[in-house]
């Protein structure tokens, strides 16, 4: 019995050391954005604030258009979510419970896509938008991703497991498909829309390579671009970067203490798709 | 699905909005970007047509691609085995815990939820220049000498290899406690029976009963970690040099691909370079899920 609890400290305190890993980037990120120049540039490197300031989150948001940016960033995720929620369910049903030619074969051409690394598609897609006139709107920020083979694919398999009885009823009750679909689809897969939608907004929140390319002006900017244009030309003050880091750290961070268990579930889910 | 009247035509409406932007933003992409690699196109003028030009200058005349490709390879070989092993042995420690196992996976899994963006950010700033960084500060402590993490051409890609290892650590170990918790308990009384200790018990009942989880982990991290940019993209840049960093030391393929595409709009180069990740990518994968499979 002794024995057993040793091996238990070791296991608490090595997961411990761990853990205290995982989140001593993130206390410095913030003690470091509330520290005045003289404390952030000192050496010993100083584990407190003496004199904590805002001066770097007044200058983030005064110096750069950091409202607009969250404004951008909001919208356009909240867009693709939505968006998302509506068009992969919708899809999914058809491709799980309606018949039509060609059904598996288009299927299997969505889900081999999701194999294919991102970058074949990014100078092709970036000529696309451009000859749209697309180039720095939010419509190229949003419109590409309106609707991810991922979430057809979560959708499809999420609805392939509700009994087709519940379906035939619905139509013997002169329901028609689509009505199936908003009456009857819709409420059984509240639990997989979620997971689409935590993952969608979180993976349109922290975009980067996409709107790196699209974004020419300040005004498009969203938050992960405001920290590379502060990394590019505000290098030297790392007071107003950890302010922009956590600026966009935050709104995720919290998201993610609320439905820790549906985010680490979700992991599964859509382990897919990475 | 037996019915009396065979399909709904329907369903074509049903995937229609899917199915457009599937062709216009994937399927046509996927073929053009082929095209393109044939070429030489600046997005002004018209593409031309060059032939293999491409593929024969990128693989015989381009030292830039191959110190990407170089510093790419090392990525993924540090990376992947370290971050790995590191996130199962967490896992199966903190699987025979009773209580607690919930607060550490939520707190090694708040990386996972950070914009790789900011991560980086902060990261440049804990490797920071001799004086003011935290980690040459405790390297310092430890009777160590500090490095220059992200001005030399020796310790940038360590650093962006650590970055990384942290960042995706709490990802995997979520993934592996998922599949460590289905392993019958009675292996494990029975392993104890003949005398294995804990390493013991890890060589010879987890990680063999972990076999599907681990190939299907190792693949997908070999995958991702061979397309690594965007926390490259922020520890080289501003730097002064050019987006590889110090002599290129930092330059990985894919920011490589985005110097030549968006910064010398040569389309054309950028989009072989995509092609020969792809292959990359589609070969690393056969490789790997054959060894997995096979041991």
């Amino acid at each position: 019995m002794g024995r057993l609890n040793w091996r238990k400290l070791v296991i608490v305190m090595v997961l411990s050391l761990g853990a205290l890993a995982m989140i001593l980037p993130y206390y410095w990120m913030v003690i470091s954005s509330i520290k005045p120049p003289d404390e952030l540039y000192t050496y010993p490197p100083r584990f407190y604030v003496q004199h904590p300031t805002l001066k770097p989150y007044i200058q983030l948001f005064t110096l750069l258009p950091m409202a607009r940016s969250l404004f951008n960033s909001l919208y356009v995720a909240s867009a693709v979510t939505l968006s998302n929620m509506f068009l992969c369910s919708l899809a999914g049903y058809a491709f799980a419970k309606l018949r039509f030619p060609g059904r598996d074969t288009i299927f299997l051409a969505l889900i081999s896509a999701m194999m294919i690394p991102w970058q074949v598609f990014l100078i092709p897609g970036f000529v696309i938008v451009k000859q749209f006139g697309w180039l720095n709107t939010f419509r190229a920020l949003i419109v590409p991703n309106l609707a991810m083979p991922f979430g057809i694919f979560l959708c499809r398999q999420y609805i392939m497991s509700i009994p087709d009885g519940l379906i035939e009823a619905a139509r013997i009750d002169g329901y028609h498909e689509f009505g199936i679909y908003t009456r009857v689809i819709l409420p059984l897969i509240t639990p997989a829309l979620a997971t689409l939608a935590i993952f969608t907004f979180l993976s349109q929140w922290n975009s980067f390579v996409w709107p790196l390319i699209i974004v020419q002006s300040g005004e498009m900017r969203t938050v992960p671009l405001i920290i590379a244009v502060l990394n590019g030309q505000f290098g030297a003050n790392f007071a107003m970067i950890m302010a922009g880091a956590l600026v966009v750290t935050l709104p995720m961070l919290l998201v993610f203490l609320l439905f820790q268990r549906q985010f680490i579930r979700g992991v599964f889910l859509t382990s897919i798709r990475e | 699905m037996h019915r009396q009247f065979g399909w709904q035509p329907i369903a074509y409406l049903f995937i229609a909005p899917a199915l457009i932007l599937f062709t216009i933003f994937i399927f046509i992409p996927l073929f053009a970007s082929l095209f393109l690699s044939f070429t030489q196109y600046n997005v002004i003028h018209p593409p031309t047509w060059v032939g293999v030009t491409n593929f024969r200058m990128l693989l015989f005349h381009d030292p830039r691609f191959w110190k990407a490709l170089r510093n790419t390879a090392l990525y993924v070989i540090g990376v992947v085995p370290i971050g790995i092993s590191t996130a199962l042995v967490l896992a199966a420690a903190m699987e025979e815990l009773a209580h607690g196992k919930q607060l550490f996976k939520v707190l090694y899994f708040i990386p996972t939820v950070t914009s790789v963006v900011a991560i980086a950010a902060v990261w440049k700033w804990l490797f920071a220049g001799e004086k003011y960084g935290l980690i040459n500060y405790i390297l310092i402590q430890l009777g160590l000498s500090p490095v220059d993490w992200l001005l030399s051409p020796k310790w940038i890609l360590p650093a962006i290899m650590i970055m990384s290892i942290w960042a995706g650590l709490g990802y995997n170990l979520v993934f592996f406690s998922a599949g460590i918790s289905t392993i019958p308990q009675t292996l494990y009384e029975a392993a104890k029976v003949d005398g294995a200790n804990w390493w013991g018990r890890f060589w010879h009942v987890t990680v063999p009963m972990l076999r599907p989880t681990l190939v299907f982990v190792v693949v997908m991290a070999v995958i991702n970690s061979f397309q690594v940019f965007d926390q490259v993209y922020i520890m080289t840049s501003g730097t002064g040099e050019g987006i590889g960093g110090v002599l290129d030391s930092g330059l990985t393929l894919v920011s490589y691909l985005y110097d030549q595409g968006f910064t010398k709009f040569q389309m054309g180069y950028a989009s072989a370079i995509a092609y020969l990740i792809f292959g990359c990518v589609f070969g690393l994968t056969l490789v790997n899920i054959r060894m997995l499979r096979s041991r």
